[in-house]
């Protein structure tokens, strides 16, 4: 499989990165490379095989379900570019 | 008297122990060695107050007979740990001023233990490279040079953007390169794909990625959550093993980490290879294979049968669909880790008229090249149509690559031997430029143990003709280190220690 150059675009926006249209063609054949290089994959038989959802076999631990944290909305805030009145501050969602 | 930066840990250890040394005494001493390595860009920060503070407390604690197993010991930490007040950016523009009002598991385990915190030090961007060349704050000089290179021209390439030099490998070149040159005694490192054992090749340091679980990843800059792993580099096997043991442990807030208690590591070095069965896997031979890489193996197969161990053929029939799975997971995973930059919480912000503006401005200014080139592989893969071809495919690979090992582990094999890169250091700006692929091939060897969650330990074997160093990787049973540690030793007695270069930069 390849990508052409709309579906650069689609895929720079799922990303959420903003790409110069300069720059599409250039991505493009990285892209390209690297899913060229994943090609080899088609040909292995998975038949019957399940994916892989733990690499190690290890129970989940539980624990009582009670508040083990919080009130530390100082610290959430304290590395943000903007904050007001205990909130992340951003531009205008709604009109 | 010897240069205390070039104490082994554990000669570092016993020696404050004693009080023959103080902790000031050689945390001031290896200040002032980063100082005079600045060129090098091992650290991207260095922490002088915080190092003599905590080494006062260390030899204050000393002189009435208490400390941890690291008492007063000074060590480097990756930027990819979150250290509590202190630049924590994983090398990354879009984590600018980032500093952590909470400390990882790992680095706090070895505060705990008594080791003390000389600064942080550089890595590709999140994680992502295998040379530190994708690094926000540049690249960093390996202390080894190219055959026949004198300290004038040398010092002169520093100077000049550092053409010339080698690469320390990466992501954890600023750990490799600082423990190489006795920057630090030991350093943490972080392994996705090769990220500890590579660089450790690369520099002819021990670096060991444990089994995935072994340490917390809390607190660790996350790229690719099912295959990242904490671990060490050092200059000895005995020395990684000491480190390993502090950073490793439960941890109640990785519901991954393994509960299981952490064995005495240096107790299993210098343990008898006797009886332990060593699997050479034909697969590893590649075509084309680099004849001195095909020649170090063998070798190091031959110290092992030497010292008693017997040597067995094993095949893992999967292991070159490794590769290319992994460049479907390891992104897809970090598209989703990564899609917390967004200029809102921390970090960069790039002024924008709205929200979704504001994330692409952020995000495109944020990321370097390759990381963005990844996350937008990770959005493909991940994306509605492409899932199943792709994403569900490589995590069923995924699968037979890890029966591969069970296999071969239920045939009675201890541990298996393999070469650790490709071919030695190779140079700074020599090769990805033109195809991203071409750098990816270097973690072929490597990226097999991340996908099955096994531990794997790089230990230096030689120099290759051209005196650079090369590493043997040992591959072991899910959570059996003491193994490695133990091979890893035997490895590192029939090699010889490999002779570090000399100071040249400074």
């Amino acid at each position: 499989m390849s990508v052409d150059l709309s579906a650069v675009r689609r895929i720079a926006h799922l990303a959420r990165i903003g790409v110069s249209e300069a720059e599409i063609p250039h991505l493009q054949g990285e892209i390209n490379a690297i899913l060229r290089f994943v090609q080899a994959l088609e040909a292995v038989d998975v038949e019957g095989v399940e994916p892989m959802t733990s690499v190690i076999p290890i129970r989940l631990p539980m624990r009582d379900d009670v508040v083990t944290d919080g009130d530390i909305a100082d610290k959430v805030l304290a590395n943000a570019p903007l904050t007001g009145d205990g909130f992340f501050l951003v531009p205008k969602v709604i009109e | 008297m010897t240069d205390l930066t070039s104490l082994t840990l554990a000669e570092a250890r016993d020696r404050l122990k004693s009080r023959a040394i103080s902790s000031v005494e050689i945390t001031e001493v290896h200040l002032e060695a980063i100082e005079r390595a600045k060129a090098l860009n091992a650290f991207v920060v260095t922490t002088p107050e915080k190092a003599l503070d905590m080494a006062a407390a260390s030899d204050a604690r000393l002189a009435k007979g208490e400390g941890g197993p690291l008492e007063g010991l000074p060590v480097g930490v990756k930027d990819l740990y979150a250290t509590e007040g202190v630049h924590t950016q994983a090398c990354s523009h879009i984590l600018d001023g980032f500093r952590p009002p909470y400390e990882s598991t790992v680095t706090a385990n070895l505060w705990r233990d008594g080791a003390v915190m000389l600064g942080k030090l550089n890595m590709d961007e999140f994680a992502m490279g295998s040379s530190n060349e994708t690094s926000y704050y540049g690249p960093v000089a390996s202390p080894w040079l190219p055959s026949n290179w004198t300290r004038e021209r040398a010092r002169a390439a520093l100077a000049e953007g550092k053409r010339g030099l080698l690469s320390p490998g990466g992501s954890s070149g600023g750990s490799s390169a600082a423990v190489a040159a006795r920057l630090c005694l030991a350093a943490t490192a972080s392994d996705t794909g090769g990220s500890i054992r590579q660089p450790a090749a690369f520099t002819g340091v021990v670096g060991i990625k444990p089994t995935y679980g072994r340490c917390s990843r809390w607190g660790m800059v996350a790229f690719a959550s099912s295959l990242d792993q904490a671990g060490p580099l050092a200059r000895t096997v005995r020395d990684a093993a000491i480190m390993l043991r502090s950073m490793a442990g439960p941890d109640p807030k990785d519901s991954t980490c393994s509960p299981a208690p952490v064995p005495d590591y240096e107790a299993a070095v210098g343990r008898s290879v006797k009886g332990l069965t060593i699997g050479v896997p034909k697969e590893y031979r590649l075509e084309g294979m680099n004849p001195e890489i095909e020649a170090l193996w063998a070798q190091g197969a031959e110290w092992l049968r030497a010292a008693g161990a017997s040597i067995v053929d094993v095949s893992l029939p999967n292991t070159r669909h490794a590769l290319p799975a992994y460049y479907i997971v390891a992104p897809a995973e970090a598209s989703s880790n990564l899609a917390r930059y967004d200029g809102v919480r921390y970090g960069l912000r790039e002024p924008a008229s709205d929200i979704v503006d504001l994330y692409e401005r952020t995000r495109a200014s944020g990321f370097g090249a390759e990381v963005r080139r990844r996350l937008m592989i990770g959005a493909y893969v991940l994306s509605a149509g492409y899932y199943d071809a792709y994403y569900v495919r490589a995590q069923k690979i995924r699968t037979l690559i890890k029966r591969d090992f069970e296999l071969a582990f239920e045939r009675g094999v201890d541990a298996i031997l393999t070469p650790a890169t490709p071919s030695a250091a190779f140079g700074i700006g020599e090769k990805g430029s033109e195809d991203p692929v071409e750098m990816y091939l270097n973690d072929v060897f490597t990226v097999t143990v991340n996908m099955a969650g096994l531990p794997g330990l790089v230990a230096p074997a030689g120099l290759s003709s051209e005196g650079l160093p090369l590493g043997l990787q040992l591959i072991g049973r899910p959570f059996d280190e003491e193994t490695l540690f133990t091979l890893g030793e035997a490895i590192e007695q029939s090699a010889g220690r490999t002779k570090l270069p000399e100071a040249w930069w400074g």
